[in-house]
């Protein structure tokens, strides 16, 4: 049956759900190079990105893992490591900053575009950037601690597992940290739209269920 | 033309200034012409050291012209060291793979095509994009610099399999620095197509064009879609394995050097380590890979054939789920590279029944072309040839990939240029070939001008015979256990292979002479050829719709309304056309098709 032109093009002009294949492409900068709502209601790519970002994530851990299981197989040189007392607190901090980030998340009103400005309480945000930056800076603790015992990444195959292992999700934090910043920038310029929002909160959980994932890995491997 | 205007507003504005406009440009147009071109300097790097190769096993004790200035050491005299051998064997694999057949057919031409083809006027993260871009092309500049430091590239293959990439300089010549910065070229690789999947899964997913169903996607959508499915996971994989290399190489750890092991008369201070990991780590990358080197190509295949052939392939659903089965069967299949290794028998068995498997959906595939090609009209030009060269490539070395699939033939050919014969035809050339295709059906759109085609003929046919030369005999030395790897044949049984091996070489150098011509037409054609109109291959996907080259933002400001599947050929258009426009206009839609 022929469609109706008219139908079609009053149709892409309503706004309205349902996404790809279905509405016209969004766009990520506003008209007045402020904050711009989702007009066409698609659903904006960062909310896939950020699952394609994960599963990258996701594989690179799974292969380290793997890597730990057959290294830990195949020599007779393997021996245990005591993990440092600290990781515990730091695990307690980092789910506590999850914690804080989506407080800031669920109190966050985006701006409307009709003068309406975004509303949120900003201290969540910082607690969750300080917060962040005590977990990192406690890795770091964890690695001298574990140095002046003497336990360095080359003394054995564990600890160069544990090193390698948290050194690369610290770095992931880091990331995280830097996502979050970029967050503080676009709150202070009332550009900050919900999607970004909720990209960098998905980040910053995942990041927690990944440490919580590590450290049962760590604990019993190591 | 049946589209909506679109707010003026874009992802970025318009680039001003030459270093934000050909430099470090957001705009996926220009950054997949980045990627073409660093594509094109790959190759042709690639192609003069296999040339170097190639003279070095016909004439094992000439002089190479020139190699001897470049490097005085690893050719005194211009004749060629056995170690200066395995690093050129090494730098020319790993270029090709990486920056060749990962780069051209999916980095270049999805980033170009991918965001056209679905309707959207750029990618959704530009600045990741050129990001990718910039990093891939960091990843050449470190790769290529292990030719100026230290005593060279590595010389571990482009597999670099441990022990011998990881124990540093006492292996050999570019064991230490140049098996470092390998790794870490590759390193750096991973992380610039993990950017690259960032943007192209979203673009499919969510930039789709109104009308632009699953069903409606072009072949080679979907061939960019489920390549940076498969790139998401195997670099994601391939990154942290050479992550754990260069520890192994400068921070003193163990992950994948034995204990006791001594090179070259020299203790190696490493102790339990796994060289099977590395192994493991890498298969599971490297046969992924394959598949992203060789469905793009399949995609352009079957895009270009159904072009020429003026009708739709017998049928889209099948192509598009054999690909998928392809890439989801493509990771239980890597053990089949390590057959050699000492795996378990059961192991082995396997992984080879999976690997036989995925040559089902792979035959289905090629009999869908086979198929649709029957009793066709094919318009014969010079892409069409090379989808044609593809599938001949495809088939050729697809069928000796039945008799690798067994371990028990395997073990027996492994090691020798049956398997050289075999990855080149399946993998290199018929990717290749898909690339040629790709750039004779694209490079009007993308540059605005004609190549030329008689040009472009002659290019396929020297090329075509020229592939054949070279890879069809590599089975028979394969048969006659021709050792591959090996520098010089001196053995008895390997003496009087010699005169093939100088037939190869000759091959090689006319082959790889014919692809001046193409070099020649390229760039030749970008400044004097005949002006591309908007569809002169009469295409019915969007990247027809617009002029060539494409505006800024795809459509000039409008968002098309895609209202017809990819593949509307053969059809009693009322226009008086045998085909219809995605974006055409349902009262126009065929009436009857011309032709069962």
């Amino acid at each position: 049956m022929p469609v109706d032109v008219n139908e079609i093009e009053k149709s892409v002009s309503t706004p309205r759900l349902g996404g790809s294949g279905h509405d016209r492409p969004p766009r990520m900068n506003a008209n007045d190079g402020r904050l711009r709502a989702l007009q066409d209601g698609s659903p904006p790519p960062g909310s896939t990105a950020i699952w394609v970002g994960i599963a990258a994530i996701t594989m690179t851990f799974a292969a380290l893992t793997s890597a730990l299981v057959v290294r830990q197989g195949s020599g007779m040189d393997w021996q245990r490591l005591a993990l440092p007392n600290i990781l515990f607190l730091n695990t307690l901090v980092l789910l506590v900053s999850s914690v804080t980030l989506e407080l800031f998340r669920r109190d966050f009103l985006p701006a409307t575009g009709n003068g309406v400005t975004s509303h949120a309480n900003g201290l969540w945000l910082y607690a969750t950037l300080a917060l962040g930056l005590v977990f990192v800076g406690g890795q770091y603790v964890a690695w001298k601690q574990l140095q002046g015992e003497g336990v360095y990444l080359a003394s054995n195959p564990s600890s160069s597992f544990f090193y390698l292992l948290t050194a690369a999700h610290a770095l992931h934090v880091l990331g995280g940290l830097g996502g979050l910043l970029y967050i503080v920038t676009k709150l202070q310029r009332t550009t900050l739209r919900k999607s970004t929002l909720d990209v960098a909160t998905k980040y910053w959980h995942f990041m927690d269920v990944l440490w919580v994932y590590l450290l049962v890995l760590l604990w019993a491997k190591l | 033309m049946h589209n909506m205007p679109a707010d003026p507003t874009l992802h970025h504005a318009p680039p001003q200034g030459f270093i934000r406009k050909y430099v470090f440009s957001l705009d996926h147009k220009v950054i997949g012409k980045q990627y073409y071109g660093l594509g094109l300097l790959a190759v042709f790097t690639g192609m003069v050291l296999s040339w170097i190769m190639r003279i070095h096993l016909g004439w094992t004790n000439a002089p190479v012209p020139g190699v001897g200035f470049f490097t005085p050491v690893g050719a005194p005299g211009g004749v060629i060291t056995p170690e200066l051998y395995l690093q050129i064997m090494t730098m020319h694999a790993t270029l090709m793979v990486f920056f060749v057949l990962t780069v051209a057919p999916f980095a270049a031409y999805g980033n170009f095509f991918l965001p056209i083809q679905v309707g959207a006027e750029d990618m959704p993260f530009p600045h990741f994009n050129m990001l990718s871009f910039w990093v891939t092309f960091v990843a050449f500049c470190v790769l290529v610099s292990s030719f100026f430091v230290g005593d060279g590239p590595t010389l571990a293959g482009w597999t670099a399999y441990a022990p011998l990439s990881a124990v540093g300089s006492a292996a050999g010549p570019g064991q230490g620095t140049g098996q470092v910065l390998w790794a870490a070229a590759i390193g750096i690789f991973c992380i610039g197509q993990l950017l690259g999947s960032l943007n192209f899964i979203p673009t499919t997913l969510d930039l789709r064009a109104k009308g632009m169903t699953f069903s409606r996607m072009p072949y080679t959508v979907w061939a960019w879609f489920i390549t940076s499915l498969m790139g998401l996971t195997a670099f994601a994989v391939l990154m942290p394995a050479c992550v754990l290399l260069i520890l192994d190489h400068v921070a003193g750890t163990s992950f994948f050097v034995a204990s006791n092991l001594v090179i070259n008369d020299q203790l190696v201070p490493h102790a339990g380590g796994s060289t099977l990991l590395w192994q493991h780590l890498f298969w599971f990358f490297g046969h992924p890979e394959v598949y992203i080197a060789i469905v793009p190509g399949m995609g352009i295949v079957s895009h270009v054939l159904s072009t020429n052939l003026r009708r739709p392939l017998l049928s889209y659903k099948v192509i598009i789920g054999s690909i998928l089965t392809i890439a989801f069967l493509s990771y239980m299949v890597y053990g089949h590279h390590m057959f050699v290794s000492g795996m378990n028998p059961a192991s082995s068995l396997a992984f080879s029944f999976p690997t036989l498997i995925i040559t089902i959906p792979a035959t289905i595939i090629v009999l869908i072309w086979l198929g649709s090609i029957y009793k066709s009209r094919l318009r014969i030009n010079s892409a069409s040839l090379f989808a044609l060269g593809f599938i001949s490539m495809f088939i050729s070395g697809g069928i000796s990939g039945f008799f690798l699939a067994q371990p028990t033939i395997d073990i027996m050919l492994h090691a020798t240029y049956f398997v050289v014969g075999h990855f080149h035809l399946v993998m290199a050339v018929a990717a290749i070939f898909g690339i040629f295709a790709g750039t004779y059906f694209w490079y009007p759109k993308m540059f605005g001008r004609m190549l030329d085609e008689r040009l472009g003929k002659l290019h396929f046919w020297l090329t075509f015979v020229g592939a054949y030369c070279i890879f069809m005999p590599f089975h028979y030395l394969g048969f006659a256990a021709n050792v591959r790897r090996y520098q010089a044949f001196v053995d008895d049984y390997t003496i009087h292979l010699i005169p093939v091996h100088r037939f190869i070489t000759v091959a090689a150098l006319v082959t790889g002479a014919a692809q001046f011509i193409f070099f020649y037409n390229i760039i030749h054609s970008r400044f004097w050829g005949k002006p591309a109109p908007d569809n002169p291959w009469e295409g019915t996907s969007l990247e027809w719709t617009i002029p060539s080259p494409p505006p800024f933002d795809n459509f000039g400001g409008k968002h098309p309304i895609v209202t017809h599947d990819a593949y509307q050929y053969g059809v009693d258009a009322p226009n008086g056309k045998d085909y219809v426009m995605q974006d055409a206009p349902e009262d126009i839609a065929p009436r009857a098709p011309a032709e069962s």
